[in-house]
């Protein structure tokens, strides 16, 4: 579903849940983020999200494990650690039980590496696979991270590269080289642990992650909350390989069509950057990297923790007073 | 000549890529049928992209995407 549509439906539902109804709720009706955050004492928050989607790739246990690491993912974008999880599960009746066995290892698995545990599920008959995670995670509540405290001046970094959606898509198209599939599984099936950890040693200002809305759409997203103007510089995108190869054969998934009809408006790119080039930053990501923003004073410092603890990331662009985001040479 | 590809009923990037073989093969017109806006735009800047010339023909609920070099 495009994010326009998603936005028209649930919009009837905020006149039946007002948020001063529901003080302990902290992050959730009145600004959408990445997942719900409601305070169950002074010093512990619960966060809670649910993600599921149909296969992305033709392995069963590393499809289990890319939805479960992109389920978790939000968990992590709201600066928190996974706690529980259950699995959401619709398998065709006649898919081989081995299959549907090493779809859920590979999600549990996941589950058993972020620390949390996976406590049961609920599977329903559907023709098409899908499998996912119902995630309960904590943070403190005067800790969690959004997508509306950027401040102009911040600097924007990505803790992985971009490419996972397009490279999946060629994939299904017969058209990826193995390798290239590969570096896209590896970074998919990377938890935003480690990533969220380290955020979590300096005063990190917004955060998300990047995902089906695509880098320009959640980074519109963070603009939009933070009321700040986004400036990402193209040539320090990191991108898997493979990436650029295929946007230049046009491979993009359908998804790269409804996010640049939903965010084109807000985003003015540089003449000389080429077609191609900003449609692949309206693709869609599957469990992509923490996209935030830090202040100059806590920059340095962050950066060489993430040297230090052998975890990418990149300074992407910057913060600046203003609305939407341009994307210069 | 000319080359039909009929890409109904595909989602990208399916009909992108049997628009590109055939515009590869080089008979031209390549006559591409879609029936979403999405396969559409991405078609047709596929080909205007690669150095073709596109003119789009829309009846009913399908686009016919004329591509000539």
């Amino acid at each position: 579903m495009g994010p326009e549509s998603l936005a028209q439906v649930l919009r009837p539902l905020r006149n039946i849940f007002k948020q001063k109804d529901f003080p302990d709720l902290l992050v959730g009706l009145d600004v959408a983020d990445d997942a719900v955050v409601y305070r169950v004492s002074d010093d512990l928050a619960i966060i809670h999200t649910v993600d599921f989607f149909t296969p992305v790739v033709d392995d069963p246990y590393t499809y289990g494990a890319i939805a479960a690491a992109n389920a978790m993912s939000d968990v992590y974008a709201m600066g928190g650690e996974v706690k529980m999880a259950l699995n959401i599960c619709a398998f065709p009746p006649k898919l081989p039980l081995a299959t549907i066995s090493e779809i859920l290892r590979g999600g549990a698995e996941k589950v058993a590496e972020a620390g949390g545990v996976l406590a049961g599920g609920h599977t329903i008959d559907d023709n098409e696979p899908k499998y996912g995670l119902a995630v309960i995670g904590e943070v403190h509540p005067g800790r969690f991270l959004t997508k509306a405290a950027a401040q102009p001046g911040d600097a924007l970094l990505l803790t992985k590269p971009l490419g996972t959606g397009i490279i999946t898509t060629a994939f299904k198209g017969d058209m990826a080289d193995p390798s290239h599939l590969e570096a896209a599984i590896k970074s998919m099936t990377t938890l935003n642990r480690d990533a969220a950890r380290l955020l979590r040693q300096v005063e990190v200002h917004a955060c998300t992650d990047v995902t089906g809305f695509s880098l320009l759409g959640h980074g519109c997203e963070i603009a939009e909350k933070s009321n700040v103007r986004l400036r990402l510089r193209i040539d320090a995108l990191p991108f898997i390989d493979g990436a650029e190869k295929y946007a230049r054969e046009w491979l993009f998934p359908a998804g790269s069509c409804k996010n640049e009809a939903c965010y084109k408006a807000h985003v003015r790119f540089d003449p000389e950057i080429a077609e191609e080039t900003r449609m692949l930053l309206f693709t869609p990501e599957t469990s992509g990297g923490l996209l935030f923003t830090v202040g100059s004073r806590d920059l340095q410092r962050l950066l060489s923790l993430f040297t230090q603890h052998q975890t990418p990331c990149r300074v992407i662009g910057e913060v600046l007073e203003g609305e939407g985001i341009d994307v210069v040479k | 000549m000319g080359k039909q590809v009929d890409a109904r009923g595909l989602s990208c990037p399916q009909p992108v890529i049997l628009a590109k073989k055939a515009i590869d093969e080089g008979n031209f017109p390549v006559e591409v049928t879609v029936d979403t806006v999405t396969s559409r735009e991405n078609v047709r800047r596929m080909a205007e992209n690669g150095g073709c010339r596109v003119r789009v023909e829309e009846a009913a609920d399908e686009f016919k995407l004329i591509i000539t070099r």
